[in-house]
């Protein structure tokens, strides 16, 4: 901890020596990655499993896709084997990849780094989620390999009390991934209430972090009620209690509010990180200091929330009583007022900035795009009258495709190439990334714009066989995947090139002013060599251009270590 | 079936965005549409527009800083918070209005009894009639009395924009006036297994007074018939065609019937059987009693569903169809 000044030099020394003692190379083999407690390594555990389950969901999709290039048989005559493969895509994508995705993977990595602390409160508990994981997804990859599920990823009764596919293993799995989200959440909880940096108040906290915060009070709160409901559900199977199934004096609608009191909070544990990654990535690529802090610090508290109380608006035509589905409309437009509320501060940080389109500002744009759209659509569909007709359609596909690929998974790619420098002290090709993100974008919109307009048009979801006049739009909608699949290859191609042939970049390559950059790329075993000097971390102005290293150098750190 | 639903669907005019308006309801549903619709353009316009112009006008230039005097302005936020609570709750009211409309049963309906059962709808009309097809008086309120035998489906009529789930154990009801003569797709959208979206029929709108003359022909439907065309006829009535062809085509779920009559199948127990006309019939009423191997037991109980003379009637559909 000792610093000799040297003239001409920040205290601190250059990153490229760290390279002995930084996290990734502090322990060696197979055991020191498998049994470590350093959030930075679980993180990029995560990050291996989440992106194969990505992967694994993905290729789901494809076939989806594939099988809808023309109506009746494509790739399979089985109407069975299609309901197999939209339900494994749905169940792997919501369960293994979008709840853990953002919080798993950059919020371990950033939250401790962020919050100037060693780790986050209880390491082994973190390491333990990680597992619990990876049992749910072992468990998932089992059904897979059992014969799967036909359930839809919605597990709607009587149906999935009475089919014959391995239902029971896939709650199970479902189950134990529940208890990875939970000591998560209360992991990341404590850690920020009690290891905030020294005089780092709730309100100088980066929007990540709050983000990260209101996403963890609904990951305790809502994921207990989803366990308990499939456990239910496996009960029910097994013993034969009347629970849901009418025939044995149960009530299947009562499934629906339990699926979803658990699964529409669960929407905003997908969004919640992905808008507080952008509130980073917006305010440091136009180098200006984020616009409106505590409004967009509170709309995130009354997102987690709101959301809690909205489910109904998935029952609008469920026999769901109509005074009941007006008091669930109505709260449902409540929460469309705090994610406007971001989206124009987003603007307005914009606004006389001085912006740069990285990798990162690209995905950041889009999601401002995606996220208009996945908005906007909400607005019909919690309309009742109109949701009536849309309800189960297309149109609803494309608009959870919307906000939950084209929000949270552009978040969190456009957040991964943020850090990415950060993780492993390298960095990526810039003009790979930007094409790659470019695909991205075009892939998407031309994958799911087509499903808006099946929709309304009279396409139902779910559905192996369809009319022929939707025959043009399906398969604009497959053209479009294939693009979207080229665009994430790529992507992954790119960061993966990196580690091998990516340039090493110094502690601060991008001009974040948080803490995380106040440290080595990539970190040390401990996060901080010395002490971290707190300071705004919307306070562009701190920070200055260093030609000579290539990136950017704080002045309040270098005055705090000149004093000393 | 699919191919007829699409050329019916392809002869009516319609919006780029909605199908033919078919009830009293569709006008409404569409304006709130379009309402919404161009609501949610003017915004998207801005947002990107402004982000557009934001990204060209302030990117970045050597020797010009970011203006990082701006942080907050408490009145342009409060701003457009407001503006847009006030905008959602007019959209609120105007889905409010509607909905409770559709979902309030007026007194005075012509009513028929929906049933759904995996993967046929079934319409009952009050004289005891009931049909595969829904066929109603134009410019009539009908109201729906819909359950389910099995799981919980849907049924959504896209030109009358009205939908409502189809539950066992429970009795939901939909209400329409239609408006437009002719006939437009019913379909499934609860997922509900393996014939899922071949679940569909089609509502077929008379003028009243040929409504009245169709159900007094309906009503002794097999005149005029030799029994394998009443066959035919029993065949479509009751949906038979979601999983079993008549041409020899294998379907997935079911066999095909051509060439059925006097084979020998074996059964998943190893056990062999004749089919002959005790057969068949307890494979319509009881169809999970002999499942011949390599079939799931899939097949709709049809026990007090269908008539004794129909049976017969396809039991000759089969004979007639010997290879």
């Amino acid at each position: 901890m000792t610093s000799i000044p040297v003239p001409g030099e920040s205290a601190r020394p250059v990153a490229t020596d760290a390279g002995e003692r930084n996290y990734l190379t502090a322990g060696r083999g197979l055991a020191s990655w498998l049994f470590t407690v350093d959030h930075k390594r679980i993180a990029i555990l995560y990050m291996i499993g989440i992106c194969s389950t990505f992967m694994l969901g993905g290729i789901f999709a494809m076939l989806v896709r594939i099988e809808h290039w023309s109506p009746g048989a494509t790739i399979t005559d089985s109407g069975e084997t299609y309901n197999r493969w939209f339900t494994l895509h749905g169940a792997i994508m919501t369960f293994l990849v979008l709840v853990p995705s953002i919080p798993a993977i950059l919020g371990n990595f950033a939250l401790p780094l962020m919050l100037g602390a060693k780790d986050v409160a209880f390491p082994r508990l973190n390491l333990l989620s990680f597992y619990l994981w990876l049992i749910g997804a072992v468990g998932f990859v089992c059904v897979l390999f059992l014969g799967g599920i036909d359930t839809g990823w919605t597990f709607y009764t009587p149906y999935s009390t009475t089919t014959a596919t391995k239902v029971g293993l896939a709650g199970l799995g479902a189950f134990i991934l529940g208890f990875s989200s939970i000591l998560t959440g209360v992991n990341f909880l404590v850690t920020i209430h009690k290891m905030r940096h020294p005089g780092m108040g709730w309100f100088k906290m980066p929007l990540f972090l709050w983000s990260l915060y209101a996403t963890a009070i609904i990951q305790i709160v809502a994921t207990p009620v989803v366990g308990i409901t499939l456990l239910l559900l496996v009960v029910e199977r097994t013993m034969g209690l009347g629970i849901f199934d009418p025939a044995l004096g149960g009530d299947p609608v009562l499934f629906q509010h339990f699926f979803w009191f658990y699964s529409h909070p669960v929407v905003y544990v997908m969004i919640l990180p992905g808008m507080g990654i952008i509130s980073e990535l917006i305010s440091i690529y136009s180098r200006k200091h984020i616009f409106g802090y505590s409004f967009i610090a509170w709309s995130s508290i009354a997102i987690a929330l709101f959301g809690f109380l909205v489910w109904g608006h998935h029952l609008f035509v469920s026999t769901q009583s109509a005074v009941m589905s007006t008091i669930f409309s109505l709260l449902t437009f409540s929460v469309s007022i705090p994610s406007a509320i971001k989206v124009f501060n987003w603007l307005a940080t914009m606004y006389r900035g001085s912006i740069r389109l990285t990798t990162p500002m690209i995905y950041a744009l889009s999601f401002l795009f995606l996220f208009g759209i996945g908005g906007l659509t909400g607005l019909f569909l919690g309309t009742l009258s109109v949701d009536m007709h849309l309800h189960d359609t297309y149109f609803i596909v494309a608009h959870f495709h919307y906000t939950m690929m084209g929000s949270t998974l552009i978040a969190l790619i456009g957040g991964i190439h943020h850090w990415w420098p950060k993780m492993f002290g390298r960095m990526y090709n810039e003009a790979v990334g930007r094409l790659a993100a470019v695909l991205t974008f075009v892939g998407f919109n031309a994958t799911f714009i087509p499903q808006f307009l099946m929709g309304s048009r009279g396409m139902p979801r779910r559905y192996y066989n369809y009319p022929l006049e939707f025959e043009f739009l399906h398969r604009a909608s497959t053209v479009g995947s294939f693009i979207l699949a080229l665009g994430l290859f790529m992507a992954a191609y790119n960061l993966i090139a990196s580690l091998f042939h990516g340039k090493k970049v110094p502690d601060n390559p991008c001009g974040g002013a948080s803490l995380e950059w106040q440290t080595t790329s990539p970190p040390h075993l401990h996060n901080f060599e010395k002490p971290p000097v707190l300071t705004d971390p919307y306070d562009m102005e701190d920070l200055y251009w260093d030609e000579e290293t290539g990136g950017y150098r704080s002045r309040s750190v270098e005055g705090a270590s000149g004093g000393s | 079936m699919l191919s007829a639903l699409t050329s019916l669907a392809a002869q009516q005019g319609r919006s780029f965005w909605m199908p033919t308006q078919g009830s009293t309801f569709a006008p409404e549903v569409d304006g709130v549409f379009q309402f919404i619709f161009w609501l949610s353009v003017f915004f998207f316009v801005i947002i990107i527009g402004l982000m557009t112009v934001f990204v060209i006008r302030y990117r970045r230039r050597p020797g010009i800083e970011a203006d990082n005097s701006i942080t907050h302005n408490t009145k342009l936020e409060v701003f457009w918070t407001v503006v847009p609570s006030l905008l959602v709750l007019v959209i609120f009211y105007l889905g409010f209005r509607g909905y409770i409309r559709a979902r309030t049963v007026p007194g005075d309906t012509y009513q028929i009894n929906v049933l759904g059962k995996k993967w046929v709808w079934s319409f009952t009309y009050p004289n005891g009639f009931s049909t595969n097809e829904l066929h109603v008086p134009l410019g009539r309120p009908v109201s729906l009395t819909m359950t389910s035998d099995d799981v919980i489906h849907s049924l959504w009529i896209p030109a009358f924009r009205i939908k409502m789930d189809v539950v066992p154990g429970r009795y939901s009801k939909l209400w329409f006036v239609a408006t437009e003569k002719g006939e437009f797709p019913i379909l499934c959208t609860e997922y509900c297994g393996t014939g899922h979206s071949d679940m569909l029929t089609k509502v077929v709108v008379h003028e009243p007074s040929d409504f009245m003359k169709w159900m007094d022909e309906a009503g002794n439907q097999y005149e005029g018939m030799n029994p394998a065309e009443a066959g035919e006829k029993v065949f479509k009535k009751y949906g038979c065609f979601a999983c079993h062809t008549l041409d020899g085509k294998d379907h997935p779920i079911g066999p095909t019937l051509k060439g059925l009559w006097g084979k020998m199948e074996t059964l998943s127990d190893g056990k062999k059987v004749l089919v002959d006309e005790n057969y068949i019939r307890e494979s319509i009423l009881d169809p999970q009693a002999k499942i011949v191997k390599g079939r799931t037991p899939s097949m709709t109980v049809f026990k007090g569903m269908i008539k004794d003379e129909e049976i017969t009637f396809l039991i000759e559909l089969i004979k007639s169809l010997k290879d």
